[in-house]
């Protein structure tokens, strides 16, 4: 076997021009390939830990019905105690998960006691919040002090809001709310700071403590919204998905229906589509690159076969038997194949590192100066690798197949 | 038993719908150890009817027995094993290959063809190299061997798998007389060396002369035959 690899590989020598060429041919596509799974799946968990570590989770869990009406942010949806403490039970119960935060959501007024306007705001646990989404306490622009994310009594409010009201930390506001059974009730708070607004759903959303969420809802037991859910990586989220449902889904209402729902970061936010359209782009460059190695190998074994015809009948004619020498044309396109994906893999692995050191920036939303660190998965270059040398060879069978074909006769007798 | 047994062989191409009989009711036999050449003007048969011998093609009609095997019912991969194993074959234009030196183009049959042991194919090509009197070209390649010393190479290739039969076909059409001469000797040394047949095709007056025995061919039969052998006209 090694020795048709070493015939091969003069082969290629002889036509050293072509041979670099090809090669090129191929690595400038699998350098097109790695770069573009390297900066778009980079460009893909950055955002993606942008919307799931600032306010989403990666998983959420509503009383059903709850995410259809999620605009009126509906109090009669929320969860009671109990079934809160049904919904941390099963968490607890699944490996994947590695923090969870229960939440109060609900629309008010909002006033500086000159003008008002509407608000929506989360009741959270600051401790819980911060271990469930830990980019939020980052979003905090300026604040009264430093330390925990949120006191009772103080409110962090969008900075849009704070600019278009002029409100500074420290001012105080007055929230006023309508709760389950209708009443009103207003209540003072001290603007604790000024959170940096994020793209996404609730990205604009003032936060205040759980405890203060319920005393102005007048809400006589610890309801809640939602539960937001953290896993320790987003590779268990189908895992945690597929166990939480089904840990919750056995659990029925009067009815016989499911009393939960449970969401992936995915189903409650819009850039899933953009990040679908990126793996979507991933396999159309994968098509490309089969394209170009395709194309690429077929010309080049098909010259190589019609130039080498009387060589084919000679080797023929003395016996070679006919799966030798296709053996001896693949051998070629997958030396040739392993060539331009070795050098092309050393090339993006280079211009990786050093789009690394650039430190390239860009604005995603309202962040901005997001640092672009592109790495690669050490499964995907031997994915897209093997996906080149395996198209290589695929590529010379119809060239090889025409050689080890040839009459002998009538190759030894060609001109 | 004869080495090589032909009775009525035809050959009848077909050339753009027009029937080309190449080769017409040919009866012959050649016995192990014979220096054999078949002569005749260009066209009258020798390549088609050293092709049918060489098993690269098969009769149209006739019965063709090749070291005791009928190669007429042969198929296109039995028929390259036969080649392989029992068969060694001389082009005229040499035919090496351009990428492996003058002990890799001989040891190529070994290797591809037959599969034998390093150990083997080195000692081999080592005796045949020496037996053909290039040793020292061992590791030249092709485009630094003049004409004689290629032809020499593919002698030795033909010879290294211990063949029943050589056929080497215009084998000194390509080289000086003086060359010509060398490589006909050589042959001739060769066939009494290791006791191989040579069968060769050719119209030099030069190479008839080493041949023990020739066959000549007349639009594809054969018209006479010297010196005195054994065969018989169909």
């Amino acid at each position: 076997m090694l020795d048709i690899f070493r015939i091969a590989a003069r082969n290629l020598w002889r036509y050293q021009r072509r041979t670099l060429l090809t090669t090129l041919l191929i690595s400038l596509g699998i350098l097109a390939v790695l770069l573009f799974v390297g900066v778009a799946g980079s460009f893909k968990n950055l955002m993606i830990g942008q919307i799931t570590d600032s306010m989403l989770g990666h998983l959420q869990v509503h009383r059903r019905g709850y995410v259809a009406s999620i605009d009126n942010l509906p109090l009669n949806l929320n969860l009671t105690p109990q079934q809160a403490q049904q919904v941390e039970a099963a968490l607890k119960d699944i490996p994947e998960v590695e923090a969870w935060s229960p939440r109060l959501k609900l629309g008010a007024l909002f006033s500086n006691f000159t003008e008002s306007t509407n608000i929506r705001l989360v009741g959270v646990d600051p401790e819980a919040e911060a271990r469930t989404v830990p980019l939020l306490p980052g979003r905090v622009l300026e604040a009264t002090k430093q330390g925990p994310l949120l006191t009772p009594g103080h409110i962090l409010i969008p900075e849009l809001l704070a600019r278009g009201m002029k409100i500074n930390v420290g001012d105080t506001v007055v929230l006023v709310a309508t709760n389950q059974d209708g009443s009103v009730n207003g209540q003072t708070f001290v603007v604790g700071g000024i959170l940096e607004s994020a793209t996404g759903p609730g990205g604009r959303d003032g936060y205040l403590h759980i405890a203060d969420a319920r005393t102005l809802l007048r809400m006589p037991q610890a309801n809640v919204s939602e539960i937001a859910v953290r896993l320790r990586s987003l590779g268990g989220l189908r895992p945690a998905y597929s166990a939480l449902s089904a840990a919750l889904g056995a659990l029925l209402d009067a009815q016989g229906k499911p009393v939960f729902e449970v969401h992936t970061w995915e189903g409650l936010s819009p850039f899933s589509s953009l990040a679908r359209m990126i793996d979507l782009m991933n396999v159309f460059i994968q098509v490309m690159l089969i394209g170009i190695v395709l194309i690429s190998i077929m010309n080049v074994m098909m010259m190589a076969v019609f130039e080498r015809v009387r060589e084919i009948g000679t080797i023929a004619a003395i016996g070679t038997q006919p799966v030798r020498i296709l053996g001896l044309f693949v051998a070629e396109g997958l030396l040739l194949g392993l060539l331009g994906t070795a050098v092309g893999t050393v090339i993006s692995l280079a211009a990786l590192w050093g789009l690394n050191l650039a430190k390239v920036t860009f604005a995603f939303g309202m962040a901005d100066k997001l640092v672009l660190a592109p790495t690669i998965a050490a499964g995907d270059v031997l994915f897209i690798g093997a996906l080149a040398v395996a198209t290589a060879v695929v590529a010379s069978l119809q060239p090889a197949l025409h050689a080890s074909r040839m009459d002998p006769i009538q190759a030894l007798h060609h001109v | 038993m004869s080495l090589v047994q032909a009775e009525a062989l035809s050959k009848t191409y077909d050339t753009a719908g027009v029937p080309v009989q190449a080769v017409r009711a040919v009866s012959f036999t050649i016995e192990p150890g014979a220096f054999v050449a078949f002569v005749g003007p260009s066209g009258s048969g020798k390549t088609t009817l050293l092709n049918l011998i060489g098993v690269l093609d098969r009769p149209t009609d006739g019965r063709l027995s090749v070291v005791d095997t009928d190669v007429t019912a042969l198929g296109r991969r039995e028929s390259a094993r036969f080649r392989g194993e029992h068969l060694g074959f001389v082009f005229q234009d040499f035919n090496l290959i351009p990428v492996l030196t003058a002990a890799e183009n001989i040891e190529y049959p070994l290797l591809m063809v037959q599969g034998r042991p390093a150990a083997e194919r080195r000692e081999r090509v080592r005796r045949l190299l020496e037996a053909v009197g290039i040793a020292e070209l061992a590791h030249k390649r092709p485009d630094q061997l003049s004409g004689g010393q290629k032809q020499r190479v593919a002698v030795a290739r033909a010879l290294v798998t211990n063949p029943k039969l050589v056929l080497a076909d215009e084998p000194t059409a390509n080289l000086d007389s003086a060359t010509a001469h060398h490589v006909m000797e050589l042959m001739r040394s060769m066939k009494d060396q290791f006791g191989t047949t040579f069968i060769f095709s050719t119209h030099d007056p030069r190479v008839m002369d080493v041949a023990e025995l020739t066959f000549t061919l007349s639009d594809g039969r054969l018209a006479q035959d010297s010196p005195a052998a054994s065969v018989r006209h169909a």
